[in-house]
């Protein structure tokens, strides 16, 4: 890891001083964009502490009266925590499945020739292509005739949706670890197995540990991909499997939108992977610099 | 942490001197061939049910009658040959119609997010390349939007754009004095401009993750050579960062292109299940005319359609990027 630190560190552009021009521009471009960024998140987190009486009436800049009650009611409004475990599970399971396929698919793909090699990346990649929207309904009626022939309910269950999510950060976990694999040298495994390692053994032994950050990064895409997805999510749970992607939609009445507790939800739900994701999102950066750029 | 950037040139060299490892040299035969196969099925029977097989379905359903009565046993709803595509591209037809002009918001609307996002990435990373105080924290700072949930963020945008106590019309109408009165950002012709700026919020992270990772192949000494020769900063961007970053830009725009075009999150969360016209991406709007209408015969031909235009799309711009690359490079 500190390598990858200490490399990103050595990129700077001239050792001459930048021109004035530049750093004007550099400041006036970042204060706006800084701006652009920060503004849904101001008016996500001032929001949720406001009354429901200001978030109905005029917007205002600095909140009047300030209250945490809508972090207590959007428990009760809608059953968020049962969204929530739903989520998780969902979420936590998909990225576990996926990951580990992908080590596996990366492994064939990055250390071995065979026939059929270049057919398997470019049709696995290229299903990244696909519109969600062809596959939505011929996977409704698998899931659905899956469930009548043999007793598994795919269809509404977290089952159905964890097997769906996993394969959605397949292609891209497989790529890029496939390229983070391509850049362990292959003495290393061969090493292994002169000492007597398998195959297998080699690969986690060897090949895991040092990939490390790669896996990492592949793992925190596959739980955003799966936390955040909404189209399959929508048709594919019922009232017990519903995701918070589904769930929060449920703030809004056919009178009324509870839009501090919608905001009060949307960062309680937004907590876990943002922290998550800018705490590792090193891995993500040095992941793509290893596995797709190049 | 043993890792090296380079890969060894001698790679099949190596594999091949010592063949089926130490341990077990005789069990080389069927089993080292069948080893990288069994390694691929998981990955191979997944790739199958969720994508590959609903995929032949889809495009096998596009040519049936496939209406409501047929939902419960598909297979036995009557072949319709090419009459769901004869609907989807009569333009003279309301529903034609209504797919053409969709077909063309989205592509106005892809053109212009991908090319903000492309820009504010590009030009975000290289502003970012060199330190100074507040980088690491900026750089942080910008990759929120990314890590937002969709709907968390789509659903705090679509607060902001409310008529009445939202914040854009606060700023736009009471604080600027725009308009008489407050305009509609969520219907009506505005909501094309709203979606596009949701789209380039949500997006433009992604391509500022992925200029600046290959902003960190670029070798410092090409840097310091020009500035040797006396090239200012602007020159150094123009001549050595962009023309560095081509191959990046590359597999960027087209990742930007497909997400884009097939957008349905965003659009579904801003406006609910019914999009406005100014801003019915063609995702939504098969996905509505398919669940409206219960005929998936035809939302499956359209869905068959946008496949093969983003194909097509995709092997033109792929085969006029290498190409251009390669003549360029010499």
């Amino acid at each position: 890891m500190s390598e990858h630190a200490s490399r990103r560190a050595v990129v700077h552009r001239s050792p001459m001083a930048a021109p004035r021009s530049f750093l004007w521009t550099r400041r006036i471009f970042l204060t706006l964009l800084t701006a652009f960024v920060v503004l849904p998140v101001y008016v996500m987190v001032s929001s949720s502490l406001k009354p429901l009486e200001d978030v109905s009436g005029k917007f205002e800049w600095i909140p009047s009266g300030l209250t945490i009650r809508p972090y207590f009611d959007i428990w009760e409004t809608v059953p968020l925590a049962d969204y929530f475990v739903n989520s998780i599970v969902v979420a936590g399971a998909a990225t576990v499945f996926s990951v580990a396929v992908a080590i596996f698919a990366a492994y064939a793909v990055s250390r071995y020739t065979f026939r059929g090699k270049r057919v398997f990346t470019v049709t696995v990649l290229s299903t990244q292509m696909f519109p969600g929207i062809l596959f939505l309904l011929p996977l409704f009626l698998i899931y659905v005739n899956i469930g009548n022939a043999t007793g598994i309910a795919l269809f509404g269950s977290r089952e159905g949706l964890i097997l769906t999510y996993l394969t959605f950060s397949l292609p891209f976990s497989i790529w890029m670890l496939t390229g983070y694999f391509d850049s362990i040298p292959r003495e290393l495994d061969e090493a292994a197995k002169v000492d007597g390692c398998g195959p297998i053994s080699a690969l986690f032994r060897v090949i895991v540990p040092a990939a490390s950050p790669g896996i990492i990064a592949v793992a925190v895409y596959a739980f955003m991909t799966a936390w955040g997805e909404v189209l399959f999510a929508s048709v594919m749970t019922n009232d017990t499997t519903r995701t918070l992607a589904v769930g929060l939609q449920g703030y809004a009445t056919q009178n009324d939108v509870y839009w501090n507790q919608v905001m009060a939800a949307s960062l309680v739900v937004s907590v876990p992977v943002v922290v998550g994701f800018l705490l590792l999102q090193r891995y993500l950066v040095a992941g793509l610099t290893a596995g797709a750029v190049k | 942490m043993t890792q090296t950037a380079v890969t060894p040139p001698s790679e099949r060299a190596v594999r091949k001197a010592t063949p089926g490892g130490a341990r077990a040299p005789r069990r080389s035969g069927r089993r080292r061939i069948a080893l990288p196969y069994l390694l691929l099925l998981p990955a191979l029977l997944l790739e199958l049910l969720v994508h590959l097989v609903p995929m032949l379905m889809g495009i096998t359903m596009s040519f049936k009658e496939l209406t409501q009565f047929y939902i419960r046993n598909w297979s036995e709803a009557p072949w319709s040959a090419l009459d769901n595509y004869t609907v989807a591209i009569d333009f003279d037809a309301p529903v034609g119609q209504a797919l053409l002009k969709s077909f063309f918001t989205t592509c106005l609307f892809t053109v212009l997010s991908v090319g903000l996002c492309w820009f504010l990435g590009t030009a975000a990373a290289i502003f970012l390349q060199e330190n100074f105080r507040g980088r690491g924290f900026l750089r942080t700072l910008f990759l929120v939007p990314y890590a937002l949930p969709v709907y968390a963020a789509v659903i705090t945008w679509a607060f902001m754009f409310q008529r009445d106590n939202g914040l854009v019309n606060h700023v736009l109408h009471d604080q600027l004095g725009i308009g008489d009165s407050p305009a509609f950002w969520l219907i009506g012709d505005n909501s094309f401009w709203a979606l596009l700026v949701v789209s380039v919020w949500k997006g433009w992270p992604f391509a500022f993750l992925t200029v600046m990772a290959g902003l960190q192949n670029i070798p410092r000494d090409m840097y310091e050579a020009a500035a040797l020769d006396g090239a200012g900063v602007w020159k150094q961007i123009r001549h050595i960062t962009l023309p560095s970053l081509r191959s990046v830009n590359q597999v960027l725009v087209l990742v930007l292109f497909l997400w884009t075009f097939n957008d349905f999150n965003t659009p579904f969360v801003l406006f609910g299940k019914a999009a406005p016209e100014a801003a019915d991406l063609i995702s939504l709007h098969i996905y509505q005319s398919s669940f409206q209408t219960w005929n998936f015969g035809t939302g499956s031909a359209m869905s068959v359609l946008l496949l093969l235009f983003l194909l097509v799309v995709t092997g033109v711009y792929l085969l006029l990027t290498t190409r251009g690359r390669k003549t360029s490079d010499v």
